[in-house]
């Protein structure tokens, strides 16, 4: 738990450096986690091909919500390119932590809501993210 | 009688399970599932060891022992709910199943554009979305009994839903979030004044209080095996006899049939007209072994002591500042706790449990709309058996106090 639960997790969920909408944005994607209820919407600004500016929404456990805050603070500057080629691996570096199954989606739903966004998807998938 | 939990507690192997080094499970989540005593496990073991083959028409001894064994189980539930006969009590994988199949036979048979369903707010969604996609296909109507604030269906709406004359009322016994134990029988007795038929899910309140269909006077009842002490993968389904009777069949298949010609069947009689394919044999023989243990220790000992724990949980978490539990009073539910905590998401209070062993749900329990109405996410629940004790209630408002801790 101790883990899980690290302070700069904990930090992150009750005070996001990042959390709000942007408008106007060039990039908005909006999706749910069914099972818990999370919800994340992320919006971007995008220059020449780069974030420029980002930000999410949304409201959920601890570990959606932190995740989704150092997702977004760790793409603005990134090439739209590079942000196709994030992964779960991304997540859980920026997270520093290990994660069954379950909270594994929790974790990786900003990271989906992100790729389907960038790359302009009717819906998110959960291949975006394997 | 009261009832001797620490006796009953060796009867569950798995409630001595450590789940961490040194941490004993907890497990406060029957509501989702329930623990097999070793009598349902060596029961299935034993068939399997002994008896194993397929039921009935075979002439050889395993068979005929299978069979029997098969139908002894169906007599014991039937028995258990006060059916009339046992030929009224068709298995099904679990009560999902059951409601599905009042909806794709009777339904169908009986239902056109326009028909009214009332359902209610608080219906798991195993009682909504089979009705949802009936009326995308039939172009029924749905009504629902709205849903208290305290967490009781308001009759007086459904009295005035009533004079549009509905064709059904399908609602649940006993809500898997609020713990809600409905009027049933007033109900029903009111729906059947309007010319009504009903259905009773009664996946929660069959393992934890007698249920008596002939005293319901219930048309249709579904629970399932594995929330009373059974295993997975087998249900049942409770119809009156005319009913069933006039009902087309289910599935398709072997064993539902007395004839097939190349272009035609006849289906078999009650209950296996609607019983196609091999069924969930074992499984049937350890819903027959839970309802001996079931009956070994009694529902109403059971339901008091349900009752003892829950008052007591709710007593206790009433205590904690910031913790807000949802549904009636302990007087009008069963062994159910759901609650928000102080902004901390249920997922995170349900983890931070977990390291103590302390096992509960968190999410919307599979009633979206019930949580929508409370304007709210999810919740955490804790559920209580008769296996459940004050101490592990201690344990998970310990739990609480962590959670706090860690979201400061």
């Amino acid at each position: 738990m101790d883990d899980l639960y690290r302070e700069v997790i904990i930090e992150h969920y009750k005070n996001p450096s990042y959390r709000g909408k942007l408008d106007p944005h060039d990039i908005s994607f909006a999706d749910n986690n069914p099972l818990c209820g999370d919800h994340i919407q992320i919006d971007l600004r995008v220059d020449d091909g780069k974030v420029s500016e980002a930000r999410f929404d949304g409201h959920g456990c601890a570990i959606s919500q932190a995740s989704a805050d150092l997702l977004v603070e760790s793409v603005i500057g990134k090439s739209l390119e590079d942000v196709k080629k994030m992964n779960r691996q991304d997540i859980l570096d920026l997270l520093g932590i290990e994660l069954g199954p379950v909270r594994l989606k929790c974790a990786l739903l900003s990271l989906k809501v992100l790729k389907a966004g960038v790359y302009g998807l009717g819906e998110a998938s959960d291949a975006l993210v394997e | 009688m009261s009832l001797d939990v620490s006796r009953i507690r060796q009867d569950f192997p798995i409630l001595n399970r450590e789940v961490r080094p040194g941490v004993k499970v907890v497990y406060l989540d029957s509501t989702a599932t329930s623990q097999k005593p070793l009598s349902v496990i060596e029961a299935m073991n034993d068939f399997y060891r002994r008896s194993n083959a397929n039921i009935h028409r075979g002439v050889h001894v395993l068979a005929e022992e299978s069979t029997a064994m098969y139908e002894q189980a169906r007599e014991k539930i039937a028995k258990f709910i006060n059916a009339p006969s046992a030929r009224q009590v068709i298995y099904t994988r679990n009560t999902t199943e059951s409601i599905n199949l009042v909806a794709y036979t009777w339904a169908r048979a009986n239902l056109k554009r326009g028909d009214l369903v009332i359902l209610t707010e608080m219906e798991h969604h195993s009682n909504l979305v089979p009705w949802h996609m009936l009326a995308a296909e039939r172009g029924i109507q749905l009504e629902f009994i709205p849903v208290t604030d305290d967490g009781l269906l308001d009759l007086g709406t459904y009295k005035s839903l009533l004079a549009r004359t509905p064709k059904l009322v399908s609602f649940t016994h006993m809500s898997n979030v609020l713990g809600t134990i409905n009027p049933a029988a007033d109900i029903i007795r009111r729906a059947h004044d309007a010319g009504a038929v009903t259905v009773l899910d009664a996946a929660q309140s069959v393992p934890h209080l007698k249920v008596d269909v002939q005293q319901l006077d219930v048309d249709f009842m579904a629970f399932s095996a594995h929330k009373m002490l059974g295993p997975t993968g087998i249900g049942a389904l409770y119809g009156k006899t005319a009913l069933l009777e006039a009902m087309p069949p289910f599935l398709g298949g072997g064993d539902m049939i007395k004839e097939v010609k190349l272009r035609s069947f006849r289906p078999n009689e009650l209950p296996y007209k609607f019983e196609a394919g091999t069924p969930a044999i074992a499984e049937a023989v350890g819903f027959g072994a839970a309802v001996d243990y079931l009956n070994s220790i009694g529902m109403e000992t059971i339901a008091a002591h349900e009752h003892e724990i829950t008052e007591y949980a709710l007593e206790r978490l009433e205590e904690i500042p910031g913790l807000k539990v949802f549904g009636p009073t302990a007087d009008k539910k069963g062994g159910v706790a759901s609650f928000t905590f102080d902004g901390v998401h249920p997922h995170d209070v349900a983890q931070i449990l977990d390291q103590d062993g302390i096992a509960i749900r968190a999410g919307h329990h599979c009633a979206q709309p019930l949580h929508e109405k409370f304007g709210i996410p999810a919740t955490s629940r804790a559920s209580f058996y008769l296996y459940s004790t004050k101490d592990e209630v201690d344990k998970l408002i310990e739990g609480i106090y962590k959670v706090k801790k860690v979201f400061g």
